[in-house]
């Protein structure tokens, strides 16, 4: 257990050193808040059903953040590591491999989860964030929806050749998957063809739990996309079991 | 040198066989390390040595044969085998913004038992790079980490790869030393190598492997001594001195001349005194006298028929 407290803790600490990562997981997701916050306020409105933009929108943001962190920092840092053999070397060592595997995944969840905290605290104080749902079942989508997110981060690492292409095929995934999931800006606003393809990214599925959850609606309504993203887990995990590479 | 092994065989490998698909890694290679040697897999690139250590860790699971290290399998056994093994992984990085004490002190924590790494990083020379992140060192730097963080845990044994390669011969001859101290520390060290001069005065023992086999396995000594090569002596004599009556001298075979230089060829450990007092004896004296031997390279030569690649 040393062992994994440990390196959590180092990649922690590596992590929070590279600007890029720490930009989209601690940064971003704030920039965007203070954008949207600042046009369109929090008071409740028709467009939203009701709902204040800020209301609707933070559990928006929580699914780009899982998107991120899951797409891109999980790829890359596996990636990397797989290739450079960071990885092989933490394996030469008396670590159980789930121990090296399961601090990289920890550390991607624990600053995912602090960039949340940070949205969370940030929306309460200016805009006076409301919160309609049950705390657990918020909780428990928010870990499905990593789970299912993280594991296909971790799916690309495995079986795409190097690095490189790992990082240009998670972007490729991603960026779309920002704009057409309604993650990064409501999905009010978009036509409806474009919201029907969105149906088959995984993310447009974070989005929709995690934004019906927030809001109250109870777990019956989203039982689909429950089942997508456990359905993701599995098949990921499934597949990595079968691909994954130490080098 | 050598200790006798009297049943204390750190590592005893019968019979490996490692294939990749068709391709044949190592097929049937057996040797046995003793206690407190410093021993090598020297051989081309390709010839196997790399997947052989990687079964010896326990990173790769062999297709055939038995592994034994400590006395211990490698394979079902490695996690608490690696406790009490010190490893240098070829073309394996560190992250690029770790810190050498971060390094020093995360693999700390991974062993049950450790040393206390402000001392070693400070004998390695690195205690002024403690605050460096990784990818800021040299060449010969990241080496050294590697050494340090191969002992971390004080193994009883240690498996480098490669160590020196891509170093200039400065840091090669220091990370020499840092092997030579290990060793005499009482641990013992497995090390891979396609540099034979690191083979040659390194190791007191080498196993040379080709094509995944072994072809030959003494002291570099015994192995240079067996080729029955002859011995080179190389000078400039004054004018007049007549290079055929070298051939008299004791333990010459043959005398080359051209260009004012003499080639002396011949056998036995006089050779150079005995052909320095002939030289000598005549009247006559000489300029610019070394001797060639054969080496490690000669010995790859003459039993596989092809120079090593470098």
């Amino acid at each position: 257990m040393r062992g994994l407290w440990k390196l959590t803790w180092t990649e922690i600490k590596l992590f929070l050193r590279e600007p890029y990562s720490t930009f989209f997981t601690l940064a971003f997701p704030l920039m965007l808040l203070f954008l949207f916050g600042s046009i369109y306020g929090n008071k409740p409105t028709p467009f939203f059903n009701g709902h204040g933009s800020v209301d609707v929108l933070l559990p928006c943001y929580a699914a780009l953040l899982i998107g991120t962190s899951g797409l891109i920092s999980m790829t890359i840092y596996m990636a990397v590591y797989r290739e450079r053999g960071v990885l092989r070397r933490l394996h030469a060592t008396p670590l159980r491999p789930q121990t090296v595997l399961g601090a990289q995944v920890l550390v991607i969840f624990l600053m995912c989860t602090l960039g949340l905290a940070l949205l969370i605290a940030a929306a309460k104080i200016v805009y006076g964030l409301r919160f309609m749902g049950n705390g657990f079942s918020v909780l428990g989508a928010y870990v499905l929806s990593c789970l299912g997110l993280f594991s296909l981060g971790f799916v690309l690492a495995s079986v795409l050749p190097t690095a490189r292409t790992a990082q240009a095929v998670a972007m490729a995934l991603f960026y779309p998957m920002m704009f057409l999931s309604g993650a990064a800006m409501p999905r009010e606003i978009l036509p409806l063809t474009i919201r029907r393809i969105a149906r088959f990214l995984p993310l447009t599925h974070v989005v929709d739990l995690l934004r019906g959850l927030w809001l109250g609606d109870p777990w019956s309504r989203h039982l689909t996309e429950v089942a997508v993203l456990a359905g993701l887990f599995v098949v990921c995990v499934a597949v990595s079991l079968k691909t994954f590479r130490w080098e | 040198m050598i200790m006798a092994n009297n049943g204390q065989d750190v590592i005893v490998v019968e019979d490996l066989r490692k294939s990749y698909g068709p391709v044949v890694a190592v097929d049937g290679l057996s040797f046995t390390v003793g206690r407190g040697e410093i021993f090598g897999l020297v051989g081309p690139n390709g010839a196997g040595k790399t997947t052989t250590v990687e079964c010896l860790e326990g990173l790769r699971h062999p297709d055939g044969g038995r592994v034994r290290l400590l006395g211990r399998d490698p394979h079902s056994d490695g996690r608490s085998l690696r406790e009490r093994i010190g490893i240098q992984l070829q073309e394996s990085e560190l992250q690029d913004r770790i810190k050498v004490w971060e390094a020093m002190d995360l693999y700390a924590s991974f062993y049950q038992r450790s040393v206390d790494w402000r001392p070693l990083i400070a004998q390695l020379g690195l205690e002024d790079k403690a605050e460096t992140p990784f990818a800021k060192l040299s060449g010969g730097q990241k080496q050294r980490l590697f050494v340090a963080l191969a002992l971390v845990n004080d193994p009883d044994l240690v498996i480098v790869d490669e160590l020196t390669t891509g170093l200039d011969p400065q840091a090669r001859h220091a990370i020499w030393d840092l092997i030579r101290t290990v060793r005499d520390r009482g641990k013992t060290v497995v090390l891979t190598t396609h540099f034979m001069e690191e083979a040659e005065r390194l190791c007191d023992r080498v196993a040379i492997m080709d094509r995944g086999r072994l072809v030959a396995m003494d002291t570099p000594e015994n192995l240079i001594r067996s080729l029955n090569a002859e011995n080179r002596v190389v000078f400039v004599p004054d004018p007049g001195f007549e290079p055929r009556l070298l051939e008299s001298c004791p333990g010459v075979t043959r005398v080359e001349a051209s260009t004012g230089r003499v080639i002396v060829y011949g056998h036995g450990e006089r050779l150079v005194a005995d052909v320095v007092d002939f030289i000598i004896a005549k009247g006559f004296r000489f300029r610019d006298l070394r001797t060639e031997q054969a080496s490690l390279e000669d010995v790859f030569l003459a039993l596989t028929g092809r120079e090593i690649r470098e």
